[in-house]
C-alpha cells in the first residue's frame, strides 16, 4: 500500500492520510469487509456512505450490524452477511435487513454474538479455528454447518470449531487519529473494534479529528489507543462520521433519522429516493439534509 | 393481612425479582422493562450481592431507574463493557439473564430467530439467535412471557432452536452441557420452573384469580402439577415504593394490555 514520504524534517516520515473516495476505490467486488461498532453505535458511516455511492458489489459483510448492514443490503452491494445481529436498538430489527431476509436471495451466516468475536480472534491470531462450547445444541450449529473438534487430552470434550473470520478490509470509526495511524477511541465501550482491526489485511480508520502527531496533541489519553498503528493502513478525516449512529462522548444517535430511514423500507422505490435525496453525492449534502453539522454535533447521548 | 393495590405488571416485577434470589455475585440481566425492574428490585431488597450494569458499560451498586434520565445519573462502581462481556460474565458462567423469547418448548428450548418458512427464507424474521447459544450453555437463564399462550408455549419443538434446553436429542455426544441451568418462567398467568423429572416444566404458583385450567388451555404441552398450588406473592408497600422510584415514568403501565390489576377480584 506504499507509504507516501513526507518532505518535512520531522520523522517518522510517512503519512497514512487519504480520503474516503480514494480508500473506497481500493475495495473490489467480492471482498470481505468487516465493519466495526455495534448496532446503532460507533459505525464508520461516512465510509459506508462512500461505499453506497461506489459501483462495488458482491461484498461479504462481517458485523455486529446496524444501519451499515441494512443500507448496504438495500443498495444491492451484498452477497453474504456474517452477523451476530442486525439491530437499531430502539428499533430491534433493522428494517432493510428484515426485508432482505424475508425476500431471501442472499447468503447469511448467523452467529451467536460471542462466536463472532471468537472467529475474529482466530483470524487475528492466524489460527484456522478456535474451540468453543457456544453453538452446540442449537440451530446455529446446524445452519452454519459447523464442525466439531475433540480435545486430545484426557477429558475428550467435543467442541465446536469456530472457523477464523479473516477480513480483506476493516472499516473503523474513532475519535482521533494521526497521520502515522495512531488512534484514540474515547467513550464507554469500543466493542470489538480491536479484533476487527487485527483480523483484517488492511484497515481504514475514519476519525472525528486527524492530527499530525498524537503524542504532540493528546498524550494524556493514550489508554484510548485500542490497537497499535501497525494495524492501520489508511486514515480518513470524517467529522460526524458515525452519524446517524452514536459516538459517545461526542454525540448521540439520531433516532429521528433512523425512523425516517426505516420508513422508506416500506415504500415502493423508498431506497432509491433515500439514496438520491438523503445520502446524495457527498457528505456535505448528507449533513445538510440532517440539519447541518452543528445540529448533528449536539445530538443527545442515548440513555440505556 | 391485606395487600396494597397493585397492577399485574407490579406483581410480575416482584415475581421476576424472586428468580434472582440467592444467585451470589453474578451479573443479573433483565432484558425489557419488567425483567430489568425485577433484577433491580432483587438487588435493592433481598440480594445486594448481585452485580448489575447501567445498561451501557458500567457496573452500578445503585440500580439506575429506567426511562429518560440524565446521562450521568449513573454512578459507576465497576466496568463491564461489551468488549469484555463474554470473557467476564458469559463464558465464565457469572450471569443470570431473564429474557423474552418468541417461542418456548417443553424442553425449555427458546426461539428468538424467526418463525415460518426456512432459515434461508424466513416468513417472519425476528431478532436472530443473538447471544442465546452462549448464554444457555454457560450461565443461568430464566424467561419472562407477558402473554402466555400456545403461540409461545408451543406443542412441538420451537421453530428454530436459538438456545440450549433439556432436549436429549439435541445433546451432541461428548459435548459439555453441564452449564445449562434454566430456572424459572414468569408469565402473566403463573410462575413455572424446571423442577420435574428430567427438568420437565412444573407449575410453581398461579397469580391471583388464575385457574389451572386456564394455564393448561394456554400451554401447548403438558405441565407438571404437584399438590396444591400457592398464589403468587403480591407486592408489599415497600416493594411498590421501590418499583415506583425505579420507574418514575410509569413505563410498567404500558407493558401489558390495559394495565390490569394484580388481583382479578
Amino acid at each position: 500500500m506504499g507509504f507516501r514520504p513526507v518532505t518535512s524534517d520531522k520523522s517518522p516520515t510517512f503519512d497514512k492520510r487519504t480520503t474516503a473516495t480514494d480508500v473506497v476505490s481500493r475495495i473490489k467486488d467480492g471482498m470481505t469487509i468487516g465493519i466495526g461498532g455495534w448496532g446503532p453505535r460507533r459505525k464508520p458511516m461516512t465510509l459506508v456512505r462512500e461505499l453506497l455511492r461506489s459501483p462495488v458489489k458482491d461484498l461479504t459483510i462481517v458485523a455486529y450490524g446496524g444501519p451499515d448492514v441494512g443500507m448496504l443490503l438495500a443498495a444491492g452491494k451484498v452477497k453474504k452477511v456474517i452477523y451476530g445481529f442486525v439491530s437499531l436498538d430502539a428499533i430491534p430489527l433493522e428494517p432493510y435487513f428484515r426485508k432482505a431476509r424475508e425476500a431471501g436471495g442472499f447468503e447469511v451466516l448467523e452467529l451467536d454474538e460471542g462466536m463472532l468475536q471468537w472467529g475474529l480472534k482466530a483470524a487475528a491470531l492466524g489460527l484456522p479455528f478456535l474451540p468453543t462450547r457456544v453453538g452446540l445444541g442449537t440451530d446455529v450449529f446446524v445452519q452454519g454447518q459447523f464442525k466439531t473438534v475433540t480435545s486430545p487430552y484426557g477429558d475428550g470434550e467435543v467442541l465446536l470449531a469456530m472457523p477464523a473470520v479473516p477480513l480483506d478490509m476493516a472499516l473503523i470509526h474513532v475519535h482521533r487519529a494521526d497521520r502515522l495511524g495512531n488512534v484514540q477511541a474515547l467513550g464507554p465501550d469500543t466493542y470489538y473494534d480491536e479484533w476487527f482491526a487485527k483480523a483484517a489485511k488492511e484497515v481504514v480508520v475514519s476519525a472525528e479529528e486527524v492530527v499530525e502527531r498524537m503524542d504532540h496533541s493528546y498524550p494524556d489519553d493514550v489508554k484510548a489507543n485500542i490497537f497499535e498503528r501497525c494495524f492501520v493502513q489508511h486514515v480518513v478525516e470524517a467529522p460526524l462520521g458515525a452519524h446517524p449512529t452514536s459516538m459517545p462522548p461526542s454525540y448521540g444517535w439520531d433516532m429521528k433519522a433512523f425512523k425516517a430511514y426505516g420508513a422508506t423500507a416500506a415504500e415502493d422505490g423508498g431506497w432509491a429516493k433515500y439514496m438520491a435525496e438523503t445520502i446524495g453525492p457527498d457528505e456535505a449534502h448528507y449533513l445538510a439534509q440532517m440539519g447541518g453539522a452543528e445540529a448533528v454535533s449536539k445530538l443527545p447521548l442515548p440513555i440505556f | 393481612m391485606t395487600t396494597p393495590d397493585h397492577s399485574l405488571a407490579e406483581l410480575l416485577i416482584v415475581a421476576c425479582s424472586e428468580v434472582f434470589r440467592g444467585n451470589g455475585e453474578i451479573v443479573a440481566t433483565g432484558i425489557g422493562p419488567i425483567p430489568r425492574l425485577g433484577a433491580s428490585l432483587a438487588k435493592i431488597t433481598h440480594s445486594p450481592e448481585l452485580m448489575m450494569t447501567d445498561g451501557e458499560a458500567f457496573l452500578v451498586e445503585d440500580p439506575v431507574p429506567i426511562g429518560p434520565r440524565d446521562y450521568d445519573a449513573r454512578k459507576p462502581a465497576g466496568y463491564l463493557p461489551f468488549s469484555r462481556y463474554f470473557d467476564s460474565a458469559v463464558w465464565t458462567g457469572r450471569r443470570h439473564a431473564l429474557v423474552s423469547p418468541i417461542q418456548i418448548d417443553r424442553f425449555g428450548q427458546m426461539n428468538l430467530s424467526y418463525v415460518g418458512g426456512t432459515f434461508e427464507k424466513p416468513k417472519v424474521q425476528m431478532l436472530g439467535a443473538r447471544g442465546f447459544p452462549g448464554n444457555t450453555i454457560y450461565h443461568i437463564n430464566s424467561m419472562f412471557i407477558p402473554n402466555h399462550s400456545k403461540r409461545i408455549f408451543v406443542e412441538g419443538e420451537v421453530h428454530s432452536v436459538s438456545s440450549v434446553g433439556y432436549n436429549p436429542a439435541r445433546r451432541l455426544p461428548g459435548g459439555n452441557f453441564s452449564g445449562v441451568d434454566l430456572r424459572f418462567i414468569v408469565t402473566n398467568l403463573c410462575v413455572m420452573d424446571f423442577g420435574g423429572p428430567d427438568h420437565a416444566i412444573r407449575l410453581v404458583s398461579l397469580h391471583d384469580g388464575v385457574t389451572l385450567d386456564e394455564v393448561r388451555e394456554a400451554t401447548g404441552f403438558e405441565l407438571l402439577v404437584e399438590g396444591d398450588l400457592p398464589t403468587t406473592k403480591a407486592p408489599t408497600e415497600e416493594q411498590l415504593a421501590i418499583i415506583a422510584r425505579l420507574d418514575p415514568h410509569n413505563i410498567r403501565a404500558t407493558i401489558i394490555k390495559d394495565n390490569p390489576p394484580g388481583r382479578r377480584g
